[in-house]
């Protein structure tokens, strides 16, 4: 291996990470701002123009303020617990493909840190390890709200994930692919998104997104009305801190995946035909990319401040009896619709 | 029973259609509501920048007011006190002597006035019951304080301040 491998990696390592660490940051405060304008009030303006200083206060605010571990807590799973959740935030935003490649000079450089030829199965392994940074932090607080909430995040999850990942599948029958860069390159233009082929794979899969990232209407193991804040009553300080911003990652890296697999990621409209060079398709394909991202990120905030928490038996009967077979009618709808195209139109 | 207005409805719990048991038509619904208030004009008075106008009627701090050549109006007849719902007013009278001509406009003056503003309830029947129009409630917002006791305004805060009555003519 090269050294200049290892320093362009590294430094798309930073990048992305702190890309990520920022747009988290300032999804709390375009959470408020959102909010607020739903609301018909401004949301926070008071530190700095429009209020851009505010995530840099609350952010300072939360190392500042004492830190309490519980006296009947389990210490280290405490610690661990979000120590857990936000690494495995973090580390699902490996396999997306930000961009095509950038030629400097003789180099290429491609736009994605590791282009993993299972990148999809990568995802889910790690959005399934994140339920045990709720789950652990939830049980070590020693708290029955908290245990109540941890439960729920793990049964929440547990019963989506099949949904999601059957979802899934029937977007692989059609791409043919589990790598994120291949299923991201055959959606070039416009016509050819996956969202056409797949458009109840995609509302499957946004619902199962909005679970998985404890997002309203799937808020339950937070739910502040009935349990205290669920998994995270109890933690306080830079602990909590943790807690919210790996939620407001994991909101982020839904988006970007639900952007790559179902909206052509970095793909545009007539991105071949204006005749511009590599590096510049590129470019723009990036900006588009995040564009599609923080319409994610902006959907995510509209229906929070819509719609109100479902009931518990009504999440999991819309999960088992009603998301599960309908994924799995996507299957067979799939399996047919491409037989039949093999079959008489190839 | 006779039902007392028409406005009573009986609801009837149906088991939910399939429009509704899908969700998304009620979701989109709902999602158009939020949008339409997301570019709504928004009412809020940012309050330290922007002021809304006090209405002519305000009923704010009490003043206590001078004549047209400076001396307090006020003779400590005590009907403020009288009439004050909340007995919120005291005070002790005082004698004017010769040198104090200039100060006070009757020949008995209130030494101590106190307003307790905890007690207030801005009513405006002192400034009723006030024969001499001593006392009127035309202030600003009595602010916020920390102690109960700084709440019992004398009349270093009452007393309005020494205008020049030829300036304010001009």
């Amino acid at each position: 291996m090269e050294w200049s491998f290892v320093i362009e990696k590294f430094a798309l390592v930073t990048i992305v990470f702190v890309v990520t660490l920022v747009i988290a940051m300032y999804s709390t405060l375009a959470e408020r701002k959102i909010a607020g304008f739903m609301q018909d009030r401004y949301g926070p303006d008071r530190a700095g123009i429009f209020g851009l200083l505010q995530p840099l206060c609350d952010g300072g605010k939360f190392f500042f303020k004492e830190e309490i571990i519980p006296a009947g807590a389990h210490k280290t799973l405490f610690i661990i617990g979000p120590t857990i959740a936000i690494i495995t935030a973090c580390i699902s935003s490996a396999v997306i493909p930000w961009g095509q490649s950038l030629t400097i000079g003789d180099r290429v450089i491609s736009l994605q840190v590791a282009d993993v030829n299972v990148g999809i199965l990568y995802m889910f392994g790690v959005v399934a390890l994140g339920v045990y940074g709720i789950m652990l932090g939830g049980w070590a607080s020693n708290n029955k709200f908290s245990l109540m909430g941890a439960i729920r995040a793990a049964s929440q999850s547990i019963s989506y994930e099949i949904a999601m990942g059957l979802s899934i599948i029937a977007l692989l029958m059609v791409t043919q692919s589990l790598s994120l860069k291949e299923i991201v390159g055959q959606q070039s233009g416009f016509v050819n998104w996956n969202i056409w082929s797949q458009p109840l794979g995609f509302i499957i899969f946004m619902v199962c997104a909005f679970a998985e990232c404890n997002r309203v209407p799937f808020d339950l193991p937070e739910c502040e009305t009935e349990l205290v804040g669920g998994y995270h009553t109890e933690y306080s300080s830079m602990k909590l801190g943790l807690y919210m911003f790996s939620e407001y990652i994991n909101m982020f890296v839904s988006s970007a995946l639900m952007a790559a697999l179902y909206f052509g990621g970095y793909n545009f409209p007539f991105m071949n035909d204006f005749g511009l060079s590599q590096n510049w398709i590129t470019i723009i394909g990036v900006c588009i990319f995040f564009i599609k991202i923080f319409a994610f990120i902006f959907f995510f905030m509209w229906v929070r401040w819509t719609l109100p928490r479902f009931r518990y038996d009504q999440l999991m009967n819309l999960g088992w009896k009603m998301l599960i077979p309908l994924a799995i009618a996507n299957i067979v709808l799939t399996g047919i619709i491409t037989l039949i195209k093999d079959t008489y139109f190839s | 029973m006779q039902p007392l207005s028409n406005r009573k409805k009986v609801l009837e719990q149906k088991p939910m259609n399939f429009m509704e048991r899908i969700y998304f038509p009620a979701i989109i619904k709902g999602l158009s509501i939020t949008l339409r208030h997301f570019f709504k004009k928004i009412p809020t008075i940012k309050y330290p920048e922007q002021q809304r106008p006090y209405s002519k009627n305000f009923r704010g701090q009490h003043s206590l007011k001078r004549d047209e050549e400076g001396r307090e109006r006020c003779t400590a007849c005590g009907l403020c006190a009288l009439s004050c719902p909340a007995e919120a007013i005291t005070m002790i009278a005082a004698e004017r002597t010769k040198e104090e001509e200039h100060l006070y406009r009757e020949e008995k003056y209130a030494a101590v006035y106190e307003i307790n503003m905890l007690r207030c309830i801005f009513c405006g029947l002192c400034e009723e019951a006030c024969p001499k129009e001593a006392i009127y409630l035309d202030g600003p917002h009595v602010t916020a304080d920390y102690l109960r006791k700084d709440f019992i305004y004398g009349k270093d805060k009452l007393v309005e301040p020494k205008f020049d009555i030829t300036k304010l003519n001009s």
